[in-house]
């Protein structure tokens, strides 16, 4: 086949988008959408880069510092939050042998998320609403520097993606528990147990273990999105509040902005945020691990009672470790500090790394295996948060806080590494396995491109990290801008790494196009014919 | 004399030794997962005995840096401290108001900075002349924002806020505005 012809048929016209039921399309389209919006995190992450290395003239601080605002944002409710919850969405009605509870539900979390991430980024785009995710208050209320329009469309996009964020709670939630038509009833309230993990508490003291009516991997997706739901809570709370006064603002009315306490708030927000970092990331990505590792190997879990209480102490861990990011508040009440800021954070040394540990003893277990992409990439996410949570632990303490918060090393070994190196290559991990089932068979256009993809991703992510995190160490903050070249050399460095980052994803991008072929790309938003089954009849 | 930079030095070479151990663990890892062999069991107390370490390195880490590091006892006893001096600095306006052009004091004293912010949080830090951090703390509105501090030698500090606070906190410097002597 010609070049062209690929390109417009896919690799030997393998992938028949006609051939797709229902739930593959909407699945592959929440992937698509997520590449999509990555994409745009890459760039924007490049452009940074770039800026912080030698100011770009057209580019005006108010204007880096709305790209650095949605950022973050884009790549965790554009990028992640749909490549996560379309796999989950397919994933457990898949291991659950069952329908998913709704369809259209499904595709309503997809337009509203999003719908919402386009707006907030385009408001912020234009208006230059830059109050960084982190919303400290009164900044977001700040109108002397931001427009209250352009704030309020921005906290109407985070808002749509929060509604979409909780249709997507409903759905899995109702998929584990309901009795699909013509079904013997199902018993939901045990299936609910089984999901939060109860059970396998239970088990580690029985006699005799109890059979578990969810398999790991959906209790592990069941908590997880325990902690997607309270953040949309928090972020949706928030976002409220803060729109209250954009509205006073733009009819004229001034809100006293001392009626908010500004720690109180800082709180709120950060135990509501914290759920996405140490929560759902953690117990979505052990889970993701757990699965995939199962079915690489095909063995059982080594050490699965242990690893379902993980996921369960993980979950109540994740609800209470925020005070780490108040280390340097100095009204924060020490006891905080300490109970919350550094000794439960510890414990996520522990989860995290008896997940690490459980997976490779899984995968040991089933040697000598095949080193393919989802093999490949898997490990790359195991050393991910090998590497990111240490970094995360040295930084949760009081005495190493006070030189480090702040810094780029904050947001270098801890945050981009993390997000990278674990969670990426843990998601690419799970798109290469997922590939072939997804698209009926389709196969990938050339194999030394993902290899090209996976070295490029580890090299530039470690190596961004890790330029960072030194000029961190060297006194270099994370939310401001240097003009007198006063750390060149590394930001040069993590330069280098970052465009590694975005030829990367080039070549996978380039890669899964011309593996489905365009017609193949347009074809997943089309209707399909079979809409009750997950996938289609073997025939 | 421990300051910042002896306890980043410090933490720069433990964590390079561990991102090189564990970067060498998974490489050897992944080489021989996928070579011929058959693999050995591992026992369930390899595991207890793996959560145990973590557990131990986790809380001994606290433990290590509270009685090393000489600015945690400080954070952590402020309340029964009586600071040999305090400077009272007020943040407003994308502005450090400070009570006087330098901030001098003599080396070995206990210093409090009292920063209180009129409208956003911000942060308060001191740099070096490399640029190298001494220390930061929040500026958080409507709460005190106060920290104790010991200078071990002299020097000369520039103050810089160390949060976000909108595009306009970029400008946030006042060189040289602590001075460190030996005698007052």
């Amino acid at each position: 086949m010609s070049f062209i012809q690929t390109l417009i048929s896919g690799e030997q016209k393998l992938f028949k988008s006609d051939s797709l039921t229902q739930m593959q399309k909407i699945t592959l389209r929440f992937v698509v959408m997520g590449l999509v919006f990555y994409g745009f995190v890459v760039i924007e992450g490049m452009i940074m880069r770039i800026y912080q290395v030698k100011v770009i003239a057209a580019i005006g601080a108010d204007q880096y510092f709305a790209i650095l605002t949605a950022h973050p944002l884009v790549g965790i409710f554009g990028s992640t939050y749909l490549i996560v919850f379309g796999a989950f969405l397919f994933l457990v009605p898949f291991l659950m042998k069952k329908p998913i509870w709704s369809v259209k539900m499904a595709n309503w979390t997809f337009l509203l998320i999003s719908i919402g991430t386009f707006t907030f980024w385009a408001a912020g785009f234009i208006s230059h609403y830059a109050p960084l995710y982190t919303l400290y208050w009164p900044l977001p209320a700040d109108f002397s520097q931001f427009s209250a329009i352009g704030g309020a469309v921005f906290i109407t996009g985070i808002a749509v993606v929060m509604v979409g964020t909780f249709l997507f709670v409903i759905n899995i939630f109702k998929t584990i528990m309901y009795t699909p038509e013509g079904w013997d009833k199902q018993p939901s309230g045990k299936l609910l147990k089984s999901a939060l993990g109860i059970d396998g508490f239970t088990n580690m003291f029985a006699k005799k273990d109890k059979e578990h009516l969810v398999s790991l991997p959906v209790a592990a997706i069941a908590r997880g999105t325990v902690d997607v739901a309270l953040n949309a809570i928090i972020i949706l709370f928030t976002g409220v509040l803060i729109l209250v006064y954009m509205l006073g603002e733009i009819f004229g009315v001034s809100l006293e902005k001392t009626a908010v306490d500004a720690l109180l708030y800082k709180n709120w927000f950060w135990w509501g945020l914290d759920l996405v970092a140490d929560g759902l990331v953690l117990v979505f990505v052990a889970g993701t691990w757990y699965l995939l590792a199962t079915l690489i190997t095909g063995k059982k879990l080594f050490m699965q009672n242990i690893a379902r209480a993980a996921l369960l102490v993980e979950l109540i861990v994740s609800w209470t470790v925020w005070s780490h990011h108040l280390l340097a508040d100095q009204s924060q009440p020490v006891f905080l500090k300490i109970v919350s800021g550094e000794m439960v954070t510890a414990f996520e040394l522990i989860t995290q790394g008896l997940a690490f540990f459980i997976v490779l003893v899984t995968l040991w277990s089933a040697r000598p295996l095949k080193m393919t992409p989802p093999l490949k990439f898997l490990l790359g996410g195991l050393l991910g948060f090998a590497l990111a949570v240490p970094a995360g632990i040295m930084q949760a303490d009081m005495g190493l806080n006070r030189v480090l918060h702040n810094t780029q090393w904050i947001i270098g070994p801890h945050v981009h590494v993390a997000i990278l190196i674990g969670l990426s290559m843990t998601l690419y991990s799970a798109i290469y396995f997922l590939f072939p089932i997804l698209t009926n068979g389709a196969k990938l256009y050339s194999n030394k491109l993902t290899n090209f993809h996976f070295w490029t991703h580890l090299i530039g992510g470690i190596g961004m990290g890790a330029f960072m995190g030194m000029a961190g160490l060297k006194g270099m903050l994370r939310r401001t801008l240097y003009f007198d070249g006063e750390y060149s050399l590394y930001m040069i460095l993590a330069a280098i790494c970052g465009a590694f980052l975005l030829v990367s994803f080039l070549a996978f991008f380039f890669n899964i196009v011309m593996s489905v072929g365009l017609k193949g790309v347009i074809g997943i938003f089309t209707g399909a014919k079979e809409k009750k089954e997950l996938l289609p009849a073997a025939e | 004399m421990v300051d910042s930079s002896v306890v980043l030095a410090g933490q720069t070479l433990a964590y390079t030794f561990y991102t090189s151990v564990i970067i060498l663990l998974m490489l050897w890892f992944g080489i021989k997962v996928t070579s011929k062999g058959k693999s050995t069991k591992v026992k369930p107390g390899a595991f207890y005995a793996f959560v145990i370490f973590l557990t131990v390195l986790g809380v001994s880490l606290h433990i290590v840096t509270l009685n090393t590091i000489p600015w945690t006892s400080l954070d952590v006893n402020m309340k029964n401290i009586t600071p040999d001096r305090t400077f009272d600095i007020t943040v407003e306006d994308h502005e450090f108001k400070l009570p006087s052009k330098t901030l001098k004091m003599e080396v070995g004293e206990i210093v409090m900075f009292s920063v209180e912010s009129k409208d956003l949080t911000y942060g308060f830090g001191l740099f070096r002349k490399d640029n190298t951090m001494v220390m930061q703390m929040q500026v958080v509105p409507g709460h005190r924002n106060d920290i104790l501090w010991k200078f071990e030698k002299p020097g000369v500090y520039t103050i810089r806020s160390t949060e976000y606070s909108g595009p306009k906190g970029i400008g946030m410097i006042l060189k040289d505005a602590v001075e460190v002597v030996e005698k007052l």
